[in-house]
């Protein structure tokens, strides 16, 4: 088992013609994933990586019965690729795309309430690298092979950090189930509480690591729930120490505004919920075992 | 991104916003003329800059003559401005704005902000307008009225109607103020803001509610479709070595440490900004390279890394994924040439073979680094033996 996706999901690319789509949905390929095609509006009939491509995504579910995809539309597109998405009834859509404009999440987010919790879809970023199923199949950009597949979930706001955090894992033969990433917008089409509630309920998952940063609620929002809900140890760490108030460092999510935005206050707040928080970036991989031998 | 109090003034007055008559004057004459055009007795010169607390720092001024107005703009204009919010370095006044000065009775605070938890639009409205929302929500928290907006539907009118009555407007009054709450949320929606502020928003003794100050912050993720409001973006407002790499469409924000920092991805930047910390330094900077980092990319972010004086190393962190190492290694190879700093680099991910081999038979002396906290302490070294040997 794993989260979210593993080498049975049906999985399509919105976007699929485009030359950085075209070039992730081959890694993607190659590492297992079963993706049966994908959506170019005006494409639709056409053959690409030796899959077909369809207008709509109404017309991809109806004809490959896809279940989850990738989306890689451009910002000014997105939104709307999004809401198509759901209303073709994809479970899961995981949105590569850096530039989203704040307001349209908003309304995707509002438009997603349409639809009987059952069956809603699950939107994974905007902003991020995706998912992976260690050793099963990944939907997103990263490179596979710094995942050992094993019993560690990861869900983080930043991809380059996510990447640290699982190969400094590897390097203590520590492997990963799932790794989420969740994307560094200010709104974001799901949070580190609804992976960490899947992971809870995923057996092969052990322990999870929760990767945050400056800005915005969800770290501690997180943290109370797996205090109050988890059974399995909680590895936090927080980026973002030096970060200066009131400047966007990179994400457009990145930015200390309010009350509880900084990183020591996230880390202090992590701590006091009993999670194991790792001190620095370096630290993630033996932060995680140490936690793990707890366990053992 | 931020604009001036008069640019916000015009576009809120066109979403039905009432404001003070007004205009914007790039020298003291102008702002005569300004004030002759609008008429009247009194007028307020405010000065022009990116930052609230103004009024504290002599950037508002109550002027009865022309000749005050004219030694009002000339003593604000040029000048580097600080208040509470600008930093040491204050903001350059290069234009002020000459209003028509409203006597007031009441100040009320009105906001509107994104608030991400909700994932709505937030309308915040007190009683104790002038002070800053933080001073009220310290001082005065009684009195903040808020309600949420439902993005299907917009804020509607008994919502503004619920906020007017529990301000304790009189009816003449509640009717203008709920056009201006519809009017700011309108503007909000439309411009993709992420801030509309008018603080204060006064009632005068006449009955009428007027937006005495105004503040708005936009979306950049949204700057895209709103061409209007990229062409108010005033670079003099913001540090230049970030205005060059929004324009290189670079992430770079300035600090005061000593050791450059070059890194793909925003968190892994900022982790490793921590780390330099941890390990006794000070960055000098956060720079996400970004994915696509090729070798015209590496140049530039090292040219804008050097343009700070300050830097005594540079640290490039690069955990491959969409890039490869060894692309970015050639990149680095290539505007390592004839760096004056000592440069350490740490290479990850995809193609890490390829990419140090290329670092190591450059024949340049680049100090090499195989994890994050080894990364960290050689920079911090290396910036501590450049800088006693200077």
């Amino acid at each position: 088992m794993s989260i979210l996706i593993d080498q049975t999901t049906r999985v399509i690319v919105q976007g699929f013609t485009g030359d950085k789509a075209s070039f992730h949905a081959k890694e993607m390929i190659a590492y297992g994933t079963n993706l049966v095609g994908g959506v170019t509006p005006g494409k639709g009939g056409q053959r690409h990586l030796d899959r077909p491509v369809f207008n709509t995504v109404k017309d991809a579910v109806e004809t490959t019965g896809a279940e989850a995809s990738l989306a890689f539309v451009p910002p000014a597109f997105a939104a709307d690729a999004l809401m198509e998405a759901a209303d073709a009834g994809l479970r899961l859509v995981c949105v590569i795309t850096d530039g989203i404009p704040a307001q349209d999440m908003m309304r995707v987010k509002r438009y997603l309430k349409r639809y009987a919790r059952e069956r809603r879809t699950t939107i994974v970023g905007p902003n991020c690298a995706g998912i992976i199923s260690a050793g099963r199949a990944m939907l997103g950009i990263m490179p596979g092979h710094i995942y050992l597949p094993g019993n560690v979930g990861i869900v983080s706001r930043s991809g380059t950090l996510g990447y640290e955090a699982a190969a400094q894992m590897k390097a203590l033969g520590i492997g990963v189930s799932t790794s989420v990433g969740i994307g560094g917008d200010p709104i974001n089409g799901s949070s580190f509480l609804d992976h960490l509630a899947r992971f809870e309920e995923d057996p092969e998952t052990h322990a999870v690591v929760m990767i945050g940063e400056i800005g915005g609620p969800q770290e501690a929002e997180a943290a109370q729930w797996a205090k109050e809900n988890m059974r399995k140890p909680v590895i936090g760490y927080v980026a973002g120490l030096t970060a200066p108030k009131g400047r966007r460092m990179g994400h457009a999510g990145a930015i200390i505004s309010a009350v509880g935005d900084t990183a020591a206050e996230k880390s202090e707040i992590m701590r006091s919920y009993g999670l194991h928080v790792a001190p620095s970036a370096a630290e993630l991989g033996t932060t995680v075992a140490q936690a793990l031998a707890l366990v053992a | 991104m931020d604009i001036h109090e008069y640019q916000a003034k015009e576009l809120l007055h066109r979403f039905g916003v009432p404001i003070p008559r007004g205009g914007a004057a790039y020298s003291s004459d102008q702002a005569v003329y300004v004030a002759t055009e609008l008429g009247g007795w009194h007028w307020a010169v405010k000065a022009q800059i990116h930052s609230g607390a103004r009024g504290k720092a002599g950037g508002v001024k109550l002027c009865r003559t022309y000749h005050e107005v004219a030694e009002a703009a000339k003593a604000m204009l040029g000048t580097c401005m600080v208040t509470a919010q600008t930093g040491p370095a204050g903001k350059m006044v290069s234009r002020v704005y000459v209003e028509m000065a409203e006597p007031f009775e009441r100040e009320i605070y009105l906001g509107f902000v994104l608030d991400r938890k909700a994932e709505r639009i937030r309308v915040i409205a007190s009683g104790a307008g002038g002070m800053e929302i933080e001073e009220i929500a310290h001082a005065r928290p009684e009195t903040i009225l808020q309600v949420e907006v439902e993005p299907a539907v917009g804020l509607l009118p008994f919502q503004a109607r619920q906020i007017a009555f529990g301000l304790g407007l009189n009816l003449k009054q509640v009717s203008q103020a709920v056009a201006t709450m519809l009017g700011c949320y309108r503007a909000f929606r439309d411009l993709d803001a992420t801030m509309v502020e008018i603080n204060p928003l006064v009632v005068t003794k006449d009955d009428r509610v007027i937006a005495l100050d105004a503040k708005m912050s936009f979306d950049d993720n949204a700057i895209f479709r709103r061409a209007e409001i990229a062409e108010m973006r005033d670079v003099t407002q913001e540090d230049p070595r970030e205005a060059q790499a929004n324009q290189l469409g670079l992430n770079y924000v300035g600090l005061d440490g000593d050791i450059g920092c070059i890194i793909n991805g925003a968190g892994l930047a900022m982790a490793t900004m921590d780390m330099i910390k941890y390990a006794g330094g000070e960055p000098a900077n956060f720079l996400d390279v970004g994915g696509g980092a090729s070798p015209e990319r590496v140049k530039q972010a090292f040219d804008l890394v050097l343009s700070d004086k300050g830097v005594r190393a540079i640290l490039v962190n690069i955990f491959a994924g969409i890039n490869r190492c060894d692309w970015v290694a050639q990149g680095v190879v290539q505007a390592a040439r004839d760096l004056r700093v000592p440069l350490i680099v740490r290479l990850a991910g995809t193609n890490v073979e390829e990419g140090q081999r290329i670092v190591r038979e450059s024949g340049l002396a680049i100090i090499t680094a195989e994890t994050l906290a080894e990364a960290a302490h050689r920079a911090v070294a290396a910036a501590r033996a450049h800088r006693e040997a200077a």
